[in-house]
Protein backbone atom coordinates (compact mmCIF):
# COMPACT_ATOMS: atom_id res chain seq x y z
CA UNK A 1 0.00 0.00 0.00
CA UNK A 2 1.22 3.94 -1.17
CA UNK A 3 0.86 6.01 2.04
CA UNK A 4 1.34 9.19 -0.34
CA UNK A 5 1.81 9.37 -4.02
CA UNK A 6 5.00 10.48 -3.86
CA UNK A 7 6.36 6.87 -4.17
CA UNK A 8 4.24 5.83 -6.99
CA UNK A 9 6.54 6.57 -10.10
CA UNK A 10 4.63 6.50 -13.49
CA UNK A 11 7.68 7.33 -15.82
CA UNK A 12 11.27 6.83 -15.47
CA UNK A 13 13.31 8.91 -17.82
CA UNK A 14 16.99 8.14 -17.14
CA UNK A 15 17.64 10.06 -13.48
CA UNK A 16 14.68 11.80 -14.17
CA UNK A 17 11.34 10.20 -12.67
CA UNK A 18 7.74 11.46 -12.95
CA UNK A 19 5.48 10.48 -9.74
CA UNK A 20 1.96 10.33 -9.31
CA UNK A 21 1.96 13.80 -7.71
CA UNK A 22 3.21 15.92 -10.19
CA UNK A 23 1.59 14.28 -13.05
CA UNK A 24 -1.59 14.88 -11.18
CA UNK A 25 -1.38 18.08 -10.25
CA UNK A 26 -0.41 18.89 -13.84
CA UNK A 27 -3.23 17.34 -14.76
CA UNK A 28 -5.62 19.59 -12.00
CA UNK A 29 -3.74 23.18 -13.22
CA UNK A 30 -4.20 22.44 -17.18
CA UNK A 31 -7.93 21.37 -16.44
CA UNK A 32 -8.32 24.27 -14.00
CA UNK A 33 -6.61 26.78 -16.54
CA UNK A 34 -7.61 25.35 -19.97
CA UNK A 35 -11.68 25.27 -18.38
CA UNK A 36 -11.45 29.33 -17.20
CA UNK A 37 -9.84 29.90 -20.34
CA UNK A 38 -12.95 27.98 -22.22
CA UNK A 39 -15.35 29.84 -20.07
CA UNK A 40 -13.78 33.79 -19.45
CA UNK A 41 -13.34 33.41 -23.19
CA UNK A 42 -17.02 34.59 -24.42
CA UNK A 43 -18.36 36.39 -21.20
CA UNK A 44 -21.76 38.24 -21.38
CA UNK A 45 -23.16 41.08 -19.50
CA UNK A 46 -26.72 40.41 -20.90
CA UNK A 47 -29.38 38.85 -18.83
CA UNK A 48 -28.92 35.58 -20.37
CA UNK A 49 -25.59 33.86 -19.12
CA UNK A 50 -24.13 30.70 -20.07
CA UNK A 51 -24.60 28.17 -17.48
CA UNK A 52 -20.80 27.90 -17.32
CA UNK A 53 -20.21 31.55 -16.63
CA UNK A 54 -23.10 31.51 -13.66
CA UNK A 55 -21.33 28.71 -12.14
CA UNK A 56 -18.00 30.69 -11.82
CA UNK A 57 -19.82 33.76 -11.29
CA UNK A 58 -21.50 32.14 -7.78
CA UNK A 59 -17.81 30.69 -7.20
CA UNK A 60 -16.22 34.33 -7.59
CA UNK A 61 -18.68 36.91 -5.89
CA UNK A 62 -19.32 33.64 -2.56
CA UNK A 63 -15.36 33.69 -2.43
CA UNK A 64 -15.46 37.77 -2.49
CA UNK A 65 -18.05 37.65 0.29
CA UNK A 66 -16.69 35.20 2.90
CA UNK A 67 -12.94 36.91 2.41
CA UNK A 68 -14.68 40.41 2.83
CA UNK A 69 -16.98 38.90 5.88
CA UNK A 70 -13.60 37.64 7.52
CA UNK A 71 -11.11 40.49 7.13
CA UNK A 72 -13.47 43.40 6.96
CA UNK A 73 -11.45 44.70 4.23
CA UNK A 74 -11.77 44.66 0.14
CA UNK A 75 -11.63 41.18 -1.04
CA UNK A 76 -9.97 42.14 -3.81
CA UNK A 77 -5.69 42.10 -2.94
CA UNK A 78 -6.61 38.83 -1.41
CA UNK A 79 -9.20 36.98 -3.83
CA UNK A 80 -6.13 35.80 -6.48
CA UNK A 81 -4.22 34.14 -3.67
CA UNK A 82 -7.03 32.46 -0.94
CA UNK A 83 -9.41 31.92 -3.99
CA UNK A 84 -6.35 29.81 -5.58
CA UNK A 85 -5.67 27.73 -3.11
CA UNK A 86 -9.27 27.27 -2.43
CA UNK A 87 -10.06 26.08 -6.13
CA UNK A 88 -6.94 24.11 -6.62
CA UNK A 89 -7.51 22.24 -3.02
CA UNK A 90 -11.00 21.90 -4.12
CA UNK A 91 -10.39 20.61 -7.30
CA UNK A 92 -7.71 18.17 -6.45
CA UNK A 93 -9.82 16.75 -3.54
CA UNK A 94 -13.33 16.36 -5.69
CA UNK A 95 -11.49 14.90 -8.64
CA UNK A 96 -11.06 12.03 -6.02
CA UNK A 97 -14.45 10.26 -7.66
CA UNK A 98 -12.67 9.59 -10.88
CA UNK A 99 -11.07 6.24 -10.89
CA UNK A 100 -7.29 6.21 -11.39
CA UNK A 101 -6.77 9.52 -9.83
CA UNK A 102 -4.88 9.96 -6.55
CA UNK A 103 -5.63 13.44 -4.70
CA UNK A 104 -2.10 15.27 -5.19
CA UNK A 105 -2.93 16.78 -1.85
CA UNK A 106 -2.71 13.42 0.09
CA UNK A 107 1.01 13.58 -0.46
CA UNK A 108 2.90 15.64 2.34
CA UNK A 109 4.90 17.42 -0.28
CA UNK A 110 2.40 19.43 -2.27
CA UNK A 111 0.48 20.23 1.50
CA UNK A 112 3.57 21.51 2.85
CA UNK A 113 3.74 23.20 -0.57
CA UNK A 114 0.69 25.40 0.10
CA UNK A 115 1.46 25.78 3.62
CA UNK A 116 4.51 27.09 2.84
CA UNK A 117 2.78 29.40 -0.01
CA UNK A 118 0.64 30.69 3.58
CA UNK A 119 3.96 30.83 5.28
CA UNK A 120 5.32 33.67 2.81
CA UNK A 121 2.31 34.96 1.98
CA UNK A 122 1.32 36.63 5.53
CA UNK A 123 4.46 38.81 6.16
CA UNK A 124 4.42 39.94 2.35
CA UNK A 125 0.78 41.18 2.56
CA UNK A 126 1.61 42.97 5.82
CA UNK A 127 4.31 44.40 4.97
CA UNK A 128 3.12 45.31 1.47
CA UNK A 129 0.23 47.57 3.63
CA UNK A 130 1.82 48.54 6.72
CA UNK A 131 4.97 48.69 5.76
CA UNK A 132 8.84 47.20 7.56
CA UNK A 133 6.62 48.35 10.72
CA UNK A 134 4.96 45.10 10.68
CA UNK A 135 8.14 42.96 12.05
CA UNK A 136 7.77 45.48 14.92
CA UNK A 137 5.02 42.90 16.08
CA UNK A 138 7.04 39.75 16.31
CA UNK A 139 8.63 41.58 19.41
CA UNK A 140 5.65 42.61 20.85
CA UNK A 141 4.65 42.38 23.72
CA UNK A 142 8.57 42.42 24.50
CA UNK A 143 12.16 40.96 22.96
CA UNK A 144 11.69 38.08 25.09
CA UNK A 145 8.62 37.19 22.89
CA UNK A 146 10.70 36.73 19.77
CA UNK A 147 11.67 33.18 20.11
CA UNK A 148 7.75 32.45 20.34
CA UNK A 149 6.40 34.43 17.85
CA UNK A 150 8.70 32.72 15.30
CA UNK A 151 7.82 29.48 16.66
CA UNK A 152 4.20 29.82 16.46
CA UNK A 153 4.45 31.23 13.27
CA UNK A 154 6.20 27.77 12.16
CA UNK A 155 4.30 25.35 13.88
CA UNK A 156 0.74 26.85 13.02
CA UNK A 157 2.33 26.39 9.18
CA UNK A 158 3.06 22.94 10.03
CA UNK A 159 -0.05 22.34 11.31
CA UNK A 160 -1.73 23.51 8.20
CA UNK A 161 0.54 20.89 6.41
CA UNK A 162 -0.30 17.70 8.80
CA UNK A 163 -4.24 18.42 8.67
CA UNK A 164 -4.90 18.93 4.80
CA UNK A 165 -2.39 15.80 3.90
CA UNK A 166 -3.71 13.99 7.50
CA UNK A 167 -7.53 14.26 6.36
CA UNK A 168 -6.98 13.25 2.59
CA UNK A 169 -4.75 10.70 3.32
CA UNK A 170 -6.66 9.37 5.98
CA UNK A 171 -9.71 9.42 3.04
CA UNK A 172 -7.84 7.11 0.87
CA UNK A 173 -6.14 4.75 3.04
CA UNK A 174 -9.62 4.07 4.83
CA UNK A 175 -11.09 3.51 1.12
CA UNK A 176 -8.30 0.97 0.60
CA UNK A 177 -8.65 -0.90 4.34
CA UNK A 178 -12.83 -1.07 3.14
CA UNK A 179 -12.46 -2.87 -0.10
CA UNK A 180 -10.80 -5.52 2.01
CA UNK A 181 -13.11 -6.09 4.23
CA UNK A 182 -16.48 -4.92 2.66
CA UNK A 183 -16.00 -4.31 -1.02
CA UNK A 184 -19.84 -4.02 -2.01
CA UNK A 185 -21.17 -1.11 -0.82
CA UNK A 186 -19.61 0.59 1.97
CA UNK A 187 -16.71 2.29 -0.02
CA UNK A 188 -19.28 4.08 -2.06
CA UNK A 189 -20.67 5.57 1.06
CA UNK A 190 -17.07 6.26 2.58
CA UNK A 191 -15.72 8.40 -0.61
CA UNK A 192 -19.20 10.14 -0.18
CA UNK A 193 -17.73 10.96 3.06
CA UNK A 194 -14.64 11.81 1.22
CA UNK A 195 -16.03 14.14 -1.40
CA UNK A 196 -17.32 16.31 1.66
CA UNK A 197 -14.17 15.73 4.03
CA UNK A 198 -12.00 17.29 0.97
CA UNK A 199 -14.53 20.31 0.17
CA UNK A 200 -14.43 20.71 4.06
CA UNK A 201 -10.95 20.38 4.27
CA UNK A 202 -10.40 23.28 1.23
CA UNK A 203 -12.98 25.58 2.98
CA UNK A 204 -10.78 25.54 6.27
CA UNK A 205 -7.22 25.75 4.48
CA UNK A 206 -8.59 28.81 2.47
CA UNK A 207 -10.32 30.16 5.60
CA UNK A 208 -7.21 29.49 8.01
CA UNK A 209 -4.53 31.05 5.34
CA UNK A 210 -7.24 34.34 5.02
CA UNK A 211 -7.69 34.61 8.85
CA UNK A 212 -3.64 34.45 9.45
CA UNK A 213 -3.45 36.90 6.35
CA UNK A 214 -5.82 39.13 8.27
CA UNK A 215 -4.90 39.03 11.58
CA UNK A 216 -1.56 40.28 10.63
CA UNK A 217 -2.59 42.83 7.88
CA UNK A 218 -5.32 44.64 10.07
CA UNK A 219 -4.73 48.02 10.94
CA UNK A 220 -6.54 49.34 13.83
CA UNK A 221 -9.45 48.19 15.46
CA UNK A 222 -12.76 50.23 15.54
CA UNK A 223 -14.44 50.66 18.40
CA UNK A 224 -17.76 48.63 17.86
CA UNK A 225 -15.57 45.98 16.14
CA UNK A 226 -13.32 45.45 19.20
CA UNK A 227 -14.70 41.66 20.35
CA UNK A 228 -15.21 40.53 16.74
CA UNK A 229 -11.68 41.13 15.99
CA UNK A 230 -10.08 39.97 19.20
CA UNK A 231 -11.98 37.00 18.65
CA UNK A 232 -10.49 36.28 14.87
CA UNK A 233 -6.96 37.15 16.43
CA UNK A 234 -7.40 34.04 18.93
CA UNK A 235 -8.19 32.01 16.58
CA UNK A 236 -5.19 32.42 14.79
CA UNK A 237 -3.36 31.73 17.37
CA UNK A 238 -3.08 27.75 16.92
CA UNK B 1 12.19 -12.61 20.69
CA UNK B 2 14.50 -11.46 17.94
CA UNK B 3 15.23 -7.88 17.24
CA UNK B 4 12.65 -8.07 14.25
CA UNK B 5 9.71 -9.25 16.29
CA UNK B 6 10.08 -6.78 19.02
CA UNK B 7 10.36 -3.66 16.32
CA UNK B 8 7.06 -5.52 14.70
CA UNK B 9 5.30 -5.82 17.80
CA UNK B 10 5.99 -2.84 19.59
CA UNK B 11 5.44 -0.42 16.61
CA UNK B 12 1.97 -2.23 15.95
CA UNK B 13 0.77 -1.96 19.88
CA UNK B 14 2.08 1.74 19.49
CA UNK B 15 0.06 2.32 16.64
CA UNK B 16 -3.23 1.54 18.06
CA UNK B 17 -2.75 3.07 21.12
CA UNK B 18 -2.08 6.61 19.70
CA UNK B 19 -4.89 6.29 18.52
CA UNK B 20 -7.05 5.09 21.25
CA UNK B 21 -5.85 7.50 23.97
CA UNK B 22 -5.04 10.69 21.32
CA UNK B 23 -8.51 10.35 19.95
CA UNK B 24 -10.30 10.79 23.54
CA UNK B 25 -9.52 14.92 23.78
CA UNK B 26 -10.21 15.25 20.47
CA UNK B 27 -13.30 13.91 20.57
CA UNK B 28 -14.36 15.50 23.71
CA UNK B 29 -13.56 18.94 22.63
CA UNK B 30 -14.91 18.60 18.93
CA UNK B 31 -18.34 17.39 21.33
CA UNK B 32 -17.90 20.15 23.57
CA UNK B 33 -17.83 22.44 20.94
CA UNK B 34 -20.85 21.24 18.52
CA UNK B 35 -23.12 21.19 21.35
CA UNK B 36 -22.40 24.95 22.61
CA UNK B 37 -22.57 26.18 18.89
CA UNK B 38 -25.77 24.47 18.81
CA UNK B 39 -27.10 26.15 21.55
CA UNK B 40 -25.61 29.51 20.37
CA UNK B 41 -27.43 28.73 16.97
CA UNK B 42 -30.67 27.84 19.15
CA UNK B 43 -30.61 31.07 20.77
CA UNK B 44 -29.63 33.58 17.84
CA UNK B 45 -30.61 32.07 14.59
CA UNK B 46 -29.68 35.23 12.68
CA UNK B 47 -25.84 34.89 13.49
CA UNK B 48 -26.12 30.88 12.01
CA UNK B 49 -23.27 31.70 8.86
CA UNK B 50 -21.10 33.26 11.96
CA UNK B 51 -21.37 30.85 13.83
CA UNK B 52 -20.78 27.77 11.96
CA UNK B 53 -17.86 28.86 9.86
CA UNK B 54 -16.10 29.95 13.09
CA UNK B 55 -17.22 26.20 14.15
CA UNK B 56 -16.14 24.88 11.16
CA UNK B 57 -12.50 26.48 11.62
CA UNK B 58 -12.44 25.57 15.23
CA UNK B 59 -13.07 22.38 14.70
CA UNK B 60 -10.56 21.97 12.09
CA UNK B 61 -8.19 23.51 15.00
CA UNK B 62 -9.40 20.80 17.24
CA UNK B 63 -9.68 17.83 15.18
CA UNK B 64 -5.56 18.77 14.19
CA UNK B 65 -4.34 16.93 16.99
CA UNK B 66 -6.26 14.01 16.11
CA UNK B 67 -4.47 13.77 12.96
CA UNK B 68 -1.23 14.17 14.54
CA UNK B 69 -2.11 10.86 16.42
CA UNK B 70 -3.09 9.80 12.95
CA UNK B 71 -0.36 10.75 11.09
CA UNK B 72 2.12 9.32 13.66
CA UNK B 73 0.09 5.99 13.70
CA UNK B 74 0.46 5.97 10.04
CA UNK B 75 3.91 6.44 9.82
CA UNK B 76 4.42 3.16 12.59
CA UNK B 77 2.82 0.98 10.57
CA UNK B 78 3.85 1.82 7.07
CA UNK B 79 6.82 3.76 7.21
CA UNK B 80 8.50 2.95 10.14
CA UNK B 81 12.31 3.65 10.03
CA UNK B 82 13.37 1.53 12.33
CA UNK B 83 11.84 -1.40 11.25
CA UNK B 84 13.38 -0.45 7.90
CA UNK B 85 16.38 -0.13 8.93
CA UNK B 86 16.93 -3.93 11.32
CA UNK B 87 15.01 -5.55 7.70
CA UNK B 88 17.71 -3.49 5.67
CA UNK B 89 20.52 -4.94 8.49
CA UNK B 90 19.28 -8.23 8.20
CA UNK B 91 18.77 -8.53 4.57
CA UNK B 92 22.29 -7.48 3.39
Amino acid sequence: MHITPDTLIIFQWGPVSLNATILFTWCVMVLMVVGSWLITRKLSTETHLSRWQNLIEVLVTGMRDEIRDISSQDPGRYLSFVGTLFLFIAVSNLLGIVPGYVPPTSSFSTAAGLALCVFVAVPLYAISQKGLSYLKEYIEPSIFMLPFNIIGEISRTFALAVRLFGNIMSGTIIAAILLGIAPLIFPVLMQVLGLLIGLIQAYIFAILAMVYIAAATHVQRKEGETGRQSEKGDLSDG
Amino acid sequence: MDNISIIGAISIIVAGLTMAIGSIAPALGEGRALAQALSSIAQQPDETNTITRTLFVGMAMVESTAIYCFVVSMILIFANPFWEYVVSKAGG
